[in-house]
């Protein structure tokens, strides 16, 4: 037995804190506790899209969706966060009726995965002699349109745009939706 | 039937199918999260994993170190992750607007109040 394959440690080591703690978030009553696996497990995400070569997506998943979207839910968790909402247990025929389903739709899928020979991986030589790239300026260029990395596919440009202005419009509507309404409450009072 | 070796599963590398697989853990994860959860911000938190799934799948099958054909997605699929990652933060701040919004007007964030349009 030579050596340890390092990324193939680190894969085991990522993927094993990403779906402890997604079955964690799954199975926990307490809605502090899945918000903190939550973050555990989208952090150990990030780790195996760095292991994958995607250095920018890996970053910005770490900012955007642990940084960002996570405290976003943790203050909606803080914000309704009665006594009686905290633990909330799911029913017992839920549970049973979930896992049927959701173990037969995971038997299919990862049996489906490893049945295709080119899914299972690279022999070791050919592994360590690719060649290691930074992706950042890509795939810059190719939100900009101009694609440096396969000049024949298409730019993302108008996807860009799209979701820019998706943004704008998204950010004022949840301003709007989520405002204090002062007027009911004084009428209320 | 999986052919496993356990032997050497730390001394060659991984490939797409292991990426595939912890993507498809994570789906099945957020799926139940959201089926099962009584609590509004627990279904919030089952379809946030359930696209980060979705992302690590993109990013595998763009990835030139788990598969070395020509079918590969290249820098497509980082950039398809990186779209899911900004629609994701946009559908977290909307769905938290609605969830507080509902919170107000009804005094409760179990989703089995929410039944105004049952008939």
């Amino acid at each position: 037995m030579e050596g340890i394959y390092w990324p193939s440690f680190f894969f085991w080591l990522f993927s094993g804190i990403t779906c402890s703690f997604a079955v964690a978030v799954l199975v926990s009553t307490n809605i502090v506790r899945m918000a903190f696996y939550l973050v555990l497990s989208l952090a150990g995400a990030a780790g195996l899209m760095f292991l994958a070569g995607a250095d920018f997506v890996g970053a910005m998943q770490l900012l955007i969706y642990v940084g960002g979207t996570l405290v976003l839910l943790i203050f909606g968790v803080m914000l309704t966060s009665q006594e009686r909402f905290v633990e909330m247990k799911t029913m017992a025929g839920d549970w049973v009726k979930g896992f049927l389903a959701g173990g037969a739709l995971l038997f299919v899928l990862i049996y489906a995965a490893f049945s295709i020979p080119v899914w299972r991986g690279m022999e070791r030589t050919a592994a360590e002699a690719v060649p290691v790239t930074h992706t950042v300026t890509p795939i810059a260029m190719g939100l900009l349109g101009a694609r440096t990395d396969a000049p024949d596919r298409p730019g993302y440009l108008l996807p860009f745009e799209i979701v820019s202005v998706h943004l704008l419009v998204v950010l004022i509507g949840a301003a709007y939706l989520a405002r204090a309404k002062r007027t009911r409450t004084i009428e209320s009072n | 039937m999986f052919h496993l070796p356990l032997a050497n599963i730390l001394t060659e590398p991984v490939g797409v199918a292991h990426y595939v697989s912890v993507g498809a853990i994570l789906f099945v994860c957020g799926a139940l999260c959201m089926a099962t959860k009584r609590n509004a911000l627990g279904v919030l938190m089952g379809i946030e994993l359930v696209l980060n799934g979705a992302n690590l799948n993109f990013v595998a099958f763009g990835s030139k170190y788990l598969r070395s054909d020509v079918h590969n997605l290249g820098l497509d699929g980082q950039l398809i992750a990186l779209f899911v990652i900004v629609l994701a933060a946009a559908e977290a701040a909307v769905a938290l607007a609605i969830a507080l919004n509902f919170y107000n007007s009804h005094d409760s964030i179990d989703v089995d109040r929410a039944d105004q349009l049952s008939g």
